[in-house]
């Protein structure tokens, strides 16, 4: 069970999760200092440790649209928050992927801060409410490096076998 | 059954005869591309090899290409010391394609590579930036990626698992009015798609409108492809794209359009008449928010910005300058203008536009990303709002959360900067 720390709209923009004005930061030990860092109380909370692992932000359509910035993934990756959204842009999904971010794409989801949520079986269960559901699963190629733990290890398998 | 632009590149550099949407490959990349977050690419490579007992080694030094263009000249130590680094990596490696901070070479990577011929129709370019689409104007697979994507391509010299996209086809045509311009077709267009309508879908942009284009024009759709969710968004190669490619980048090995079947197979078609298109803008704070000028004219100016890999180039220039020579900036505006590239810089200069913009109250940047991404050169304060030839305007996006960004053609800035409001540029011949 973890708990929904934060809820945000559609269309949550790289420059929202992690502003251009921090670019010049690239390593995933540092970025997560700036995870949304124009959400000063936000930002606050998440460098003050206040949310156990786990802790779920919610969002709905097009999560992490705008720049490919992989900061806007290893900051997140770096606090070890689950992102569950109803849909993702392509290149956030894919970073979140590489870098082995959980990012839960459930379309109906329903859920705001401070509800208890269980993940299991491509199900989500929103505990406070009752209410159920369903999560789509990443596509198998995509599974089989988060498998791998990442793109990094992944792509090393097959440099070994080249 | 027929296959679109994209899924044909995907295929051949796949080796395959026919790729269907949703299938997966691993292309042979012809071009990868990165700018100062190469310093994050040179990470990832490493680590990739750690404990594998090879010597890192980029696939071909040849197809990689770096140019220093998101925060030039660097605006902090550190940024600088990534650029160092970045310098290291290109030198050790032999990366040829490498393009520094200079009047001459330099300038933004989105005008740098087609200006330098480095992508032909067919080609599968991938960059670490989400503007790459823009590549799809030469008749290119062209998309952004992340660095840790990036350097398992520096490694491989393929992408891992692409899925192949299905593709929206949009037909433009009309007879383009007064006053309009490629980025009020393009911002009509995400208007009517949304922010994530074309979400892992390619764009294949046909019509009358498109055919008379010019590379330039082209440029400035497929740029802003991503800004409606693309994963890429294709110009079909013709007689512009091989003129522009011979005369302005001189390339000299032969060209060879890939074409769509007659048969290919659209998941959608789009169809812009841009008979009575009147000018656009997208208002704060997302892309796709897209509003007649008119509607939200008046809207007191604090700062416009003429330039980005959407529209600092030649062309735009002209239009800005052709409209503010003799004229004034009005005071309560900066108007900031970034060429794209050293080259344009050059054009410019020897046309007179940057005499005219300068004389006007404009100032002249250095060519690069600027303001655009909010790092230096022309942060907003609180409550300002700014109007920008850009393609991004989310929030915080040009440096502060608590300003605004409206973007727009060059005409519509350039017209504004002498009122200091939104103005719609056809006010401009009344």
């Amino acid at each position: 069970m973890a708990q929904v720390i934060i809820k945000f709209g559609d269309d949550i923009s790289t420059d929202t999760i992690y502003p251009g004005r921090f670019m010049a930061t690239v390593l995933p030990t540092e970025t997560p200092a700036f995870a949304f860092a124009d959400y000063k109380e936000f930002n606050k909370q998440l460098n003050d440790k206040k949310f156990p692992q786990g802790s779920i932000i919610i969002a709905g359509n097009n999560f992490g649209c705008g720049s490919s910035r992989e900061q806007a993934v290893s900051c997140l990756k770096g606090h070890e928050l689950v992102i569950v959204a109803k849909s993702y842009a392509r290149i956030f999904l894919q970073n979140a992927v590489n870098l082995g971010l959980q990012a839960l794409t459930a379309p109906d989801i329903e859920a705001t801060e401070g509800d208890e949520l269980v993940v299991a079986d491509n199900r989500i269960v929103n505990k406070t409410t009752g209410k159920s559901f369903t999560v789509i699963p990443l596509s198998g190629s995509r599974q089989a490096v988060m498998n791998a733990g990442g793109l990094i290890s992944y792509t090393r398998e097959r440099l070994v076998r080249k | 059954m027929g296959m679109t632009i994209a899924e044909k590149i995907l295929a051949f550099k796949s080796g395959k005869n026919q790729v269907r949407p949703g299938d997966i490959v691993e292309p042979a990349v012809d071009l990868a591309m990165s700018h100062e977050n190469a310093a994050l690419v040179i990470n990832q490579f490493l680590e990739i090899y750690q404990g594998t007992g090879l010597t890192p080694r980029v696939w071909n030094p040849d197809n990689i290409t770096i140019i220093f263009d998101h925060r030039v000249p660097a605006e902090s130590s550190k940024t600088a010391n990534n650029q160092k680094k970045i310098r290291e990596f290109v030198a050790a490696q032999g990366i040829t394609k490498f393009h520094e901070i200079r009047g001459d070479v330099g300038g933004i990577c989105h005008q740098v590579l087609p200006e330098y011929g480095y992508v032909h129709p067919g080609s599968l370019v991938l960059g670490t930036d989400s503007h790459t689409t823009s590549h799809g104007a030469m008749g290119a697979f062209a998309m952004g990626i992340g660095a840790t994507e990036m350097a398992s391509v520096w490694c491989l010299g393929a992408i891992l698992n692409l899925e192949v996209p299905a593709t929206i086809r949009v037909n433009v045509s009309g007879k383009l009015p007064g006053y309009i311009y490629p980025k009020d077709i393009i911002l009509y267009l995400i208007g009517m798609l949304t922010a994530n309508g074309a979400t892992f879908r390619a764009l294949e942009f046909h019509g009358p409108v498109i055919e008379k284009m010019s590379v330039s024009g082209r440029l400035t759709l497929a740029n802003m492809s991503v800004e409606a969710g693309a994963t890429t968004g294709i110009i079909p190669a013709d007689a512009e794209t091989i003129r522009y490619l011979q005369q302005e980048a001189e390339v000299q090995e032969p060209i060879e359009p890939v074409l769509p079947d007659p048969d290919a197979v659209y998941e959608q078609t789009v169809d812009i008449d841009v008979t009575n298109m009147e000018p656009q803008a997208a208002c704060p704070h997302t892309v796709d928010n897209v509003k007649p000028v008119r509607e939200v004219a008046g809207k007191t100016l604090h700062q416009i910005v003429i330039g980005s890999c959407t529209n600092g180039r030649l062309d735009d220039l002209e239009i800005a300058a052709r409209i503010l020579k003799g004229k004034k900036v009005a005071d309560n505006v900066r108007m900031l203008v970034f060429p794209a590239s050293g080259r344009i810089y050059r054009q410019a200069l020897q046309k007179g536009y940057i005499a005219d913009l300068a004389a006007s109250g404009a100032v002249i940047m250095n060519p690069g990303c600027g303001c655009c991404l909010g790092v230096h050169q022309g942060a907003l304060a609180d409550g300002e709002t700014a109007l920008a030839t850009t393609n991004r305007n989310f929030k915080g996006r040009m440096g502060n959360p608590n300003a605004e960004v409206y973007l727009c053609s060059p005409a519509t800035a350039a017209v504004s900067a002498i009122t200091g409001k939104i103005t719609d540029p056809r006010e401009e011949r009344r």
